[in-house]
């Protein structure tokens, strides 16, 4: 395990979570419904944090994946709360000048005419900054 | 003035290590009284004692400190040693130097001071000391075991075997407990009900064992050696010693609609009912919620039928009293409800079970005659999954779960996979497994045949929602030795659910004053040395009802129980705690505070003639204690206004001393 | 009875719908909603990260303006719900990001979560009643078979939303008897339709809406009702199916009580 590994730390800091308390009982991956669009699945983001492996989670599509949908941290019986590193990860990305995953003038080729404003509001919530 | 001897333990490197021992000797036999000071390596050694012994005889001790480890530890071998020189044990005292001191400090100056002023508080209480005389009370050469599972049954028959009269309070119809309801048992897949049926008939022939069927206890009252208990009888509405067993009620009675408990659920029985055919007593019981004669004064029918006239529709409810000697809690577990982890689907499908259920699915006198069908269609289920740890070993945040490990949900899995793979060849089994965790005679064996010798899949991972559609059940799992996520269609899923100490433990445990844990399990008064007795003197424990076990451990602590027990009741006489709480009649005021606060019920106020002013004659209300049943506990000395409560040995004064000497 | 009331962005636009039924519903069932007048967009999802503090100002301020009304907060579009549930749990128990949030807003009097966020379903469940809302009902969707459509938002996570049992939900089957229906629970209930990602990732919608509506229509529903626009959307338009409909529950409501 890397020790003082500053990315981890900030990813720790910003999500709250304590990998420590996972038992690796693989609830999270069991559960989670975007299992096939990820590369890193929330049971490797929980190890791989622990393991200060930040640079393999910022750089792979899996941070834009994450429903937000909450099964893995309702879910988890040790409380650990996967979902938060996701966020985290892709926060520590999105953050960075020029990093963000949805640009402004994307948007109207992806819009139909029913979509509600939530789904873009969400989106730009979570893809950019 | 006491002459006092200092004697302060190296413990070997444990508190020497941390303490200049050499420095606290030198520095407490400056304190006035002391007249001689040394240490030694171990001073509960043999030779240790001896140089206690010595320089008692030879300094003409009359008071003794010991700076060493928790008074838990040694106390009783040093005031033992005190003993056999004359002098009271009560004038010995430890400064706890090790727990307090060595073990948790680092700095060696900072230890070294803290354990000098922890010897001069107990050298201070030494000079307070006042020789103590234990009384001695008498022995009711009776026990009560609580709970008729085969934690209870076990330690009632060792108890009957040493002589002493066991009655057993079991509040269901009948004794056997959950091993009754199993069909085989790990690791030797004996059949369950085959070798404990016979030890029910055993309690049941014992001339020694009355059991107490149908029936709970209210209240108990005393203490060791002497309780009084009051059992509450309820009424079966049919007369136990008239019913014979035939169970001809139990065919006729025309209401069949009651969900039989003792299949879990899985099938019905009538609403007068037998649980199982070898039930003891075996003896009908009327389900006075489901019986049409009980609710709407129509039927009659079992009534009819008898063929003894036991069935009596206005039996009451009694309460008995009796005394005991000592009192075992034998109440055993139930598994957790499953309908909270219901992204397992169990409030869903009837085809989502639990282990328990499974048992009785599995088993000859179970509601498919042991064949294993599907609740929902009765057929075969072909790919059966069971997800291990529901509601185990979670967090202590989690609202659902227990944070401990069940203990046998490992073995009872590798079981019922393999029983199924040896009856069944057709069918898959898959296993989620978290780790698992085999410690015991030959049960890594066992599970390895499960999978080495059966073909049962094991998979590393858990299950993470399963979803009933088109009589299938979609199981959504992950592999995280492959890192898939894995979508089975099974025809059957087995939840391994947790296992809770039962629910009358907690008020049970307030009923005896015997500590639990947050988890509602009874605590032991050492988890090692002291495994199956509770804190509270004359309370033991017998089975799960301390902490998850499987059948084997249970056995075992049971007979050990009962090994306890019959070293109380072997005896006629009990030496009592002199340290016990006593009122100054002059001081107190008959405000009643302690009598609220005292847990034992060991204080009682009388009326008494006091000499008033001028020749007159006072009558005042004044508490007294009785010496037998305090446990020396000191609520009522917090409790009491004006100082008329003390407590022998912890008097007021010998701690506020204590407290003037640390603070000095 | 009166609430502030929190429409949100969609309610206003794509989602007028749950919205203007669900106003219409309060009228007939004695209950003012009365809106918050400066409310803002909530943000749509629930920022988790403990150091983000500006996507949970607005939520604070509605919260804030709320209890200036003296009033609980009554919120109709799951989202908002989460939202505003999640960011008022922060603020009752972070006293790191409930400090940063007031010197941030410097409001006149700090917020520390005082007020009482109620979901709409929970206005009928707990202040109305099921049983007068049934007394109210004047066209009972008697024969219609209803499945509950909760999505993750409402109940998860369920520490914090403390809306009902997050894996045995019952509030949206007991407003579906309410009101004459047949409700039909299938196991997809309370599973991710994969709203959040239909902007980007059509797919994984398409899958994850679709499993949902096999579900419910496997089970026999006929129709199912959400709480949430992004659901709604997304449903119809990924989910594959037309023999399943998907409408506002504040639509049934509506039918129901006459005033649709």
């Amino acid at each position: 395990m890397s020790h003082g590994n500053n990315a981890a730390e900030q990813v720790l800091r910003s999500s709250g979570v304590d990998v420590r308390k996972c038992m690796r009982c693989g609830k999270c991956t069991a559960t989670c419904p975007a299992f096939d669009e990820m590369e890193y699945h929330p049971h490797q983001f929980v190890y791989m944090v622990e393991k200060g492996e930040i640079d393999k989670l910022a750089a792979s599509p899996s941070i834009y994946k994450c429903l937000s949908c909450f099964a893995c941290v309702e879910r988890c019986p040790r409380g650990v709360e996967p979902a938060k590193l996701v966020e985290a990860v892709r926060l520590a990305v999105i953050r960075k000048q020029g990093m963000n995953h949805l640009a402004t003038d994307a948007i109207p080729a992806l819009l139909d005419e029913e979509m509600p404003q939530q789904a873009l509001v969400s989106a730009l919530r979570k893809y950019s900054k | 003035m006491q002459r006092i001897g200092v004697f302060v333990c190296h413990c070997g490197t444990n508190i020497a290590g941390t303490v200049d021992v050499v420095a606290v000797a030198k520095a407490l036999g400056q304190e006035p009284g002391v007249v001689f000071s040394t240490e030694y390596q171990y001073m509960c050694s043999e030779s240790g004692q001896q140089l206690m012994r010595a320089a008692i005889r030879e300094h003409k001790l009359t008071g003794v400190v010991v700076c060493s480890c928790s008074p838990r530890m040694h106390e009783a071998t040093f005031r033992k040693a005190a003993a056999l020189e004359g002098v009271n044990p009560y004038m010995v005292e430890i400064a706890n130097i090790r727990e307090h001191v060595s073990w948790i400090h680092k700095d060696m100056a900072e230890a070294t001071e803290k354990a000098v002023i922890l010897g001069r508080a107990a050298i201070a209480k030494v000079h307070l000391n006042a020789p103590l005389q234990a009384g001695e009370s008498p022995v009711t050469k009776r026990a009560l075991v609580i709970g008729g599972g085969i934690a209870g049954i076990q330690t009632a028959l060792d108890i009957a075997e040493a002589g002493f009269e066991v009655d057993i309070v079991e509040k269901s119809p009948t004794i056997g407990g959950k091993m009754a309801q199993l069909d085989k048992t790990f690791p030797t897949l004996d059949c369950a009900a085959c070798i404990l049926t016979p030890k029910m008939v055993d309690a049941a022939q014992n001339e020694k064992i009355n059991i107490f069927a149908y029936s709970e206890l209210e209240s108990v009252k005393g203490y060791i050696g002497n309780f009084k208990a009051q059992i509450r009888r309820k009424a079966r509405f049919v007369d136990e010693t008239k019913c014979t067993g035939c169970g001809i009620c139990t065919e006729k009675c025309p209401q069949k609609k009651v969900p039989n408990e003792f299949n879990m659920g899985l099938d019905n029985r009538r609403a007068i009912y037998i649980p199982f055919a070898q039930a003891v007593p075996k003896v009908a019981t009327i389900d006075a919620n489901y019986c049409t004669m009980m609710k709407t004064g129509k039927c009659g029918i079992c009534s009819k039928v008898c063929g003894t006239g036991a069935i009596d529709y206005t039996q009451k409810d009694t309460v008995i009293e009796r005394e005991y000697g000592a009192i075992v809690v034998a109440t055993g577990f139930n598994p957790i409800d499953a309908k909270v982890y219901n992204e397992y689907g169990y409030m869903d499908s009837p085809d989502v079970v639990t282990s328990l259920e499974l048992e009785r699915l599995m088993n000859a006198a179970g509601p498919t005659n042991g064949t294993l069908l599907r609740p929902s269609d009765k057929t075969h289920p072909h790919t059966i999954v069971f997800v291990q740890c529901v509601g185990s070993r979670c967090d202590e945040t989690d609202e659902r779960g227990k944070p401990y490990c069940s203990k046998i949900c490992c073995m009872y899995t590798a079981k019922h996979a393999m029983l199924i793979r040896e009856k069944y060849p057709d069918t898959d089994v898959y296993v989620f497994y978290i780790d698992v965790r085999t410690p015991g005679k030959n049960f890594d064996e066992f599970y390895r045949r499960a999978v080495e010798q059966y073909g049962v899949h094991y998979i590393k991972g858990q299950v993470g929602k399963v979803v009933e559609q088109n009589g299938k059940l979609h199981v959504q799992a992950s592999d995280l030795l492959a890192n898939e996520q894995l979508h089975i269609d099974a025809d059957l899923v087995v939840l391994a659910t947790a296992i809770e100490p039962d629910k009358t433990a907690r008020s049970l445990g307030t009923m005896l004053t015997a500590s639990m844990d947050t988890n509602d399990f009874f605590t032991e008064a050492h988890p090692k040395l002291r495994p199956v007795e509770s804190p509270t003197a004359g309370i033991f424990l017998s089975g799960v009802c301390q902490g998850p076990k499987d059948i084997p451990e249970t056995v075992s602590q049971a007979s050990a129980c009962a090994a306890k027990v019959i070293g109380v009741l072997a005896k006629d006489k009990l030496t009592c705690n002199p340290c016990v709480a006593h009122s100054d009649e002059l001081l107190c005021n008959g405000c009643s505070s302690c009598e609220k606060v005292c847990p034992y019920g060991a204080i009682s106020y009388s009326d008494k003639e006091f000499r008033g002013p001028n020749r007159t004659t006072l009558i005042r209300r004044v508490a007294s204690v009785n010496p037998a049943v305090c446990q020396g506990c000191g609520a009522c000395t917090v409790a009491c206004p004006s100082g008329a409560m003390d407590l022998k040995g912890f008097s007021n004064k010998q701690i506020m001393a204590e407290v003037d000497a640390i603070c000095k | 009875m009166k609430f502030s009331y929190y429409p949100g962005c969609t309610l206003k636009t794509k989602g007028k719908d749950l919205d203007r039924y669900g106003r219409l519903c309060a009228e007939a069932l004695g209950v003012t909603l009365a809106e918050l007048p400066d409310w803002q967009c909530c943000g749509a999802v629930y920022p988790m990260a403990k150091d983000e503090i500006a996507t949970k100002l607005s939520a604070v301020r509605a919260l804030a303006s709320s209890r200036d009304e003296g009033t609980e907060l009554v919120t109709l579009c799951s989202a908002c719900h989460n939202v505003i549930k999640q960011v008022n749990h922060d603020m009752q128990t972070d006293a790191d990001i409930a400090l940063r949030v007031n010197n941030y807003l410097g409001l006149d009097t700090p917020y520390t979560g005082e007020t009482t966020v109620l979901h709409y379903l929970e206005v009928l469940r707990d202040r109305v009643g099921f049983d007068a809302i049934k007394a109210a009902v004047k066209n009972p969707l008697t024969g219609r078979k209803i499945g509950a459509y909760y999505g993750c938002l409402l109940l998860r996570p369920g520490k914090v939303m403390r809306f009902d049992d997050p894996e045995n939900p019952t509030i949206l089957e007991d407003f579906i008897r309410a009101i004459g229906a047949e409700p039909v629970i299938y196991a997809m209930r309370n599973e991710c339709c994969g709203g959040y990602i239909a902007v980007e990732d059509k797919g994984a919608a398409v899958k994850r809406s679709s499993a949902v509506l096999d579900n419910a229509a496997a089970k026999g529903a006929d129709t199912l009702v959400t709480a949430c626009p992004l659901c709604l959307y997304n449903l119809k338009k990924n989910g594959g199916r037309d023999d399943v409909a998907v409408v506002y529950f504040t639509e049934l409501l509506a039918e129901a009580l006459g005033v649709k």
